[in-house]
């Protein structure tokens, strides 16, 4: 196993997903080193095929190679300054094989028909040093070998090849107009991905895929001296399988929703949300703390996204309910006899929860997953009850599926494929039902916006969630922001109060581009898709504090 | 082979540096073997063992700074990274907050190094799954853990003379343990310079003792309690606080340690007059790196004395706004305590509840350093001075502001995440909800 080349980003003020000390792979590169187009397929075959003879003659049962070329282009600035741009290019190639019954995974930045023959013995050998303290021999689900086959992300712009110095005019003039507005600081970001996989594998499968995903945003901070305060509002963008076109800013792509808000479906303007986040964040200088107490809650998809991630993607993840994770993110409530029993309810009626690896423009979107799976949708929630969860190739008899779910995923071509989250979300409502309807039903609530504060406990019952937005709703109207919100809730309590769902007009992809799992730690990035939604009776909490 | 000698990676070092024409050029190799084992379920999942070396480049023109790296290290590797590094600063944008390259620098020879980690090699990885799996066997109990070791070095030179060198060790090993019904957990972790002070199966029967000793929890009210937090527990609200005092943060008015009115809270007295916060690169227990993250020495600096904020962290850039010196930030922190056991403090407390470790602590307020988070992997009740009772686990939502506040007593520091912190009794620490979750 190689460990990988990085960057350090710590310290630059980037997302709430992020955690700290987080690395960004690869060599440094031009932004032109980007657009080369790496090797031919013909020649990845060539090389992939190698290591397939390599591994069986050496005893392997099973083979899979992952050719990778991962590329990053991160661009940070604050008020006028440019922080850092900083492109990245990783190439190497990862080897994992069956032997004994045991699993084995080697990697190398050596693709050269002698680097892959070595990686492939390597790996070989590992997998038979490993089989001695094996005690459960791995069974793979059934896989239809794909051909030869390729897919990419339908784009329209490759971010890669807008140049530098307009993306950084478009960060710029982002934070003017937050500035202009009455931020005091504002940092905004540009992430772009792009994946370059080639896999094949024993079982007839020769796989290229070619992913993009995107994501721009900033934090916009007004701060008022005399007072010591601050208070912060982060951009309400997602990051998308999109190319450079999610910053068209299309106006047919915008929600207008309560309180004047503009949200933004697939196709986001980041100069406008600036303009916005500047007044809101002055704006929560002066709102209402919260009289802590029961509320119902009107959640917004750039909210709700994360409710969704934590509180069902996670704790249906089957490595986690087996207690593969038990010494870092923990296990899981949704234990294999809930699931057994055909009837625990994880919801209310309303509540149909479906994975995916399908969804156009969403992150998780690929023809394939990382062990040469075609992807697919199923439920894991249906009318309320728990049906599913997520399941690849060695785990899928556990759970008598006939076969993978298709969600294998490795960060790098020197990690090491696993379990990672498919696209997670909540189907929207069956009858007609607007925001601004939805509000008119409530007496007592709280309209929240954005993603915030996060929290959860490692067996996904007990969390607590912030926002970017609060906005009090009495008597079926709008009554003004409030500030100081958090509420807390238990997983199945907390759907089984969902109450109303508004319909597809509302739904809206949200993502997270960081999701970490695993250790040594892997990233992965996920979209979660959802209506408006209405939450009855749900327990508010003040978070104020004096210092 | 991964681990250059200093004379080495100076000539090395050097040898770039002759290839370069930018402004300015800094050159770093580092490199070294990173190995780990991950186990769950009593099995091993999971180990592996790479080397690797990196040379990364920076050149400068004016204000524009460009970087590159590689994994070879002959001549003409060496010069085409110079040459792609230099082409990329030139054509990067203007940093307006660049300072120039630091010259010659006294570094301080640190103790981080260790021959024991040096050593450790895939065999010695596999007994500490197996004494560990062994011990959770024994018990009928289910063990996940993970030990992380690694050893190499570091050099660093640049076109204005510097030059540091210095050869670091680490291990870390953490491990669940959970009871068969899955309704007992405990957990354990420890950090080391030297393996040699690893003691896993130790580490284990800690995590497994925690994990039956939790077996059916029972719920208590929510509310504020004096709690009595393990060296690990008090270091996940503690290393928040100490790593926040960044005093560009708080001159722009957007940090805790703002004052109302403009500038910072420097100097005042915010906490309990018994915190006593400093850093010490050649501390025994927790020795440091010669340099911090800008490349200025690292040095013994007091953070917090008697309560006072006495320095605050200026990069280099903000310091020279400010017209002050620079203060680095520290690889770790030594939060002072006192004589008392764990045992003793259980021992002198009327009521009150005893944390192992908290989990997924998530910023609620940055302007008070409000954080949420949950305990897990043993709570418990205490009451005249005796553990009574395993208690469900809590959220909690509190500041380490307020926390240095309330403090009953300090115990001895011991080393934490990479920290040398004291087992705190603190008085009224805010629970706010039950979790089932074990």
């Amino acid at each position: 196993m190689k460990r990988r080349d990085f960057i350090h980003l710590s310290g630059l003020g980037m997302g709430a997903m992020l955690t700290p000390g987080f690395l960004m792979m690869g060599n440094p590169a031009t932004a032109e080193q980007l657009l080369f187009p790496g090797l031919e397929n013909a020649q990845k075959k060539a090389l992939a095929d190698i290591a397939l003879n390599t591994a069986k003659s050496n005893g392997a049962t099973y083979t899979d190679v992952r050719i990778g070329r991962y590329l990053n282009q991160f661009l940070f600035t604050r008020e006028k300054n440019v922080q850092n741009i900083a492109n990245t290019e990783s190439f190497g190639v990862g080897i994992r094989v069956i032997a004994a019954g045991t699993w084995g995974f080697s990697a190398t930045n050596d693709v050269t028909p002698d680097g892959i023959k070595k990686c492939a013995e390597t790996a070989v050998a590992i997998a038979k040093a490993n089989a001695i303290m094996q005690k459960e021999p791995v069974i793979l689900a059934p896989v239809k070998g794909a051909g030869e086959v390729s897919w990419e992300t339908p784009i329209s712009k490759n971010p890669f090849e807008i140049p530098v110095a307009d993306k950084i005019d478009l960060l710029l003039s982002v934070n003017a107009a937050a500035m202009d507005n009455g931020a005091t600081f504002v940092n905004s970001n540009l992430f772009m991905v792009n994946e370059q996989k080639y896999f094949a594998s024993s079982d007839g499968s020769y796989i290229d895929q070619n992913i993009h995903r995107i994501w721009p945003t900033f934090n916009v901070t007004a701060v008022n001296k005399s007072e010591g305060k601050f208070r912060s509002r982060q951009a309400l963008s997602a990051p998308m399988g999109m190319g450079y076109e999610y910053l068209d800013g299309l106006a047919s792509e915008k929600i207008s929703g309560p309180a004047g808000l503009i949200s933004y479906r697939n196709s986001y303007d980041m100069v406008e949300d600036a303009v916005a986040a500047a007044k809101h964040a002055k704006e929560k200088l002066s709102a209402k703390s919260v009289t802590p107490g029961k509320y119902d809650l009107v959640l917004d998809p750039d909210h709700l996204g994360l409710t969704i991630h934590e509180s069902v993607g996670h704790p249906l993840e089957l490595d986690r309910v087996l207690g593969y994770e038990a010494n870092y993110a923990g296990t899981s409530f949704a234990t294999l006899d809930k699931w057994r029993s055909g009837d625990f309810k994880y919801g209310s009626d309303l509540v149909n929860i479906v994975a995916d690896k399908t969804q156009p423009l969403s992150l998780g979107a690929t023809a394939y997953d990382d062990e040469g799976v075609k992807c697919k949708e199923w439920d894991l929630i249906k009318n309320g009850v728990l049906v599913n969860y997520q399941a690849i190739r060695d785990q899928a008899s556990i759970i008598d599926e006939p076969e993978s779910h298709g969600c294998c995923y490795a960060d790098n071509w020197n990690s090491v494929q696993f379990q990672r989250m498919p696209n997670v979300s909540l189907r929207p409502g069956k009858e007609k039902l607007s925001v601004n309807e939805m509000i008119k039903g409530v007496d007592k609530g709280i309209y929240i916006v954005g993603r915030g504060s996060y929290s959860i406990d490692q067996q996904r019952y007990n969390f607590q969630f912030g926002g970017q937005l609060f906005y009090e709703i009495k008597n079926g109207e709008i009554a003004g922001m409030l500030e100081d919100v958090a509420y807390q809730s238990n997983t199945q309590e907390f759907w089984n109060s969902c109450s109303q769902i508004c319909d597809k007009d509302d739904y809206k992809l949200f993502g997270t581009f960081f999701d970490g799992k695993g250790q040594p730690s892997q990233v992965s990035a996920v979209s979660h898709g959802s209506s408006t939604t209405r939450f009855d009776g749900v327990n508010v909490i003040n978070t104020g504090r004096q210092i | 082979m991964a681990i250059l000698s200093k004379e080495e990676a100076k000539a090395i070092i050097d040898k770039v540096l002759s290839y370069a024409t930018a402004d300015e050029t800094s050159v770093s190799v580092s490199g070294g073997r990173t190995g780990n084992i991950r186990y769950a379920r009593n099995t091993v999942n999971t180990s592996g063992e790479s080397n690797e070396i990196t040379l990364s480049i920076t050149s400068v023109y004016g204000k524009r700074s460009g970087s590159s790296s590689i994994n070879e290290l002959d001549d003409a590797s060496l010069k085409k990274a110079v040459e792609r590094s230099q082409e990329i600063a030139k054509l990067a944008p203007e940093n307006p907050e660049y300072m120039p390259m630091l010259g010659p620098q006294d570094f301080l020879d640190t103790k981080n190094f260790a021959s024991k980690t040096d050593a450790i090699n895939p065999e010695y990885r596999a007994k500490v799954a197996m004494d560990s799996i062994e011990v959770s066997n024994r018990g009928n109990l289910t063990a996940a853990g993970y030990l992380e070791d690694f050893s190499g070095f570091v050099a660093m030179g640049n076109s204005r003379g510097m030059f540091g060198y210095n050869k670091n060790t680490s291990v870390d090993f953490s491990v669940t343990v959970r009871t068969a019904d899955g309704t007992g957990s405990g957990y354990a972790i420890r950090d080391f310079n030297d393996a040699g002070l690893l003691d896993s199966k130790g580490v284990t029967e800690i995590s497994a003792q925690k994990a039956q000793a939790s077996m059916s929890a029972q719920a208590i009210e929510p509310g504020k309690y004096t709690v009595i937090l393990e060296p690990t527990a008090a270091n996940d609200l503690m290393r928040l606080l100490a790593f926040g005092m960044d005093a560009r943060s708080a001159d722009e008015g957007r940090s805790f340690l703002s004052k109302k009115g403009g500038g910072t809270r420097l100097g005042e007295k915010l906490f309990d007059e018994r915190v006593n916060i400093y850093s010490d690169p050649m501390h025994p227990e927790l020795p440091g790196r010669p340099w911090n993250n800008e490349g200025l020495p690292s040095v013994k600096t007091t953070w917090v004395e008697n309560g006072a904020v006495k320095n605050m962290f200026y990069s280099r850039y903000w310091a020279e706004k400010q017209g002050v010196e620079p203060v680095g930030r520290p690889n770790g922190i030594i939060f002072e305590g006192g004589n008392q056991s764990l045992a003793d403090m259980i021992k002198s407390t009327q009521r009150g509840v005893l944390v192992t470790r908290f989990w997924y602590i998530r910023s609620v307020d940055p302007q008070t350093l409000l954080y949420t988070g949950l305990t897990r992997d043993g709570t418990f009740y205490i009451e005249d001075g005796q553990i009574k009772f395993p208690v469900k686990n809590f959220r909690f939502n509190e500041s380490p502001v307020i926390m240095l506040n309330n403090i009953e007593s300090l115990g001895k520091p011991q080393r934490a995440g990479g920290n040398m912190i004291p087992p705190m009794k603190i008085r009224d620490f805010t629970f706010t909800s039950l979790s089932d979750a074990v």
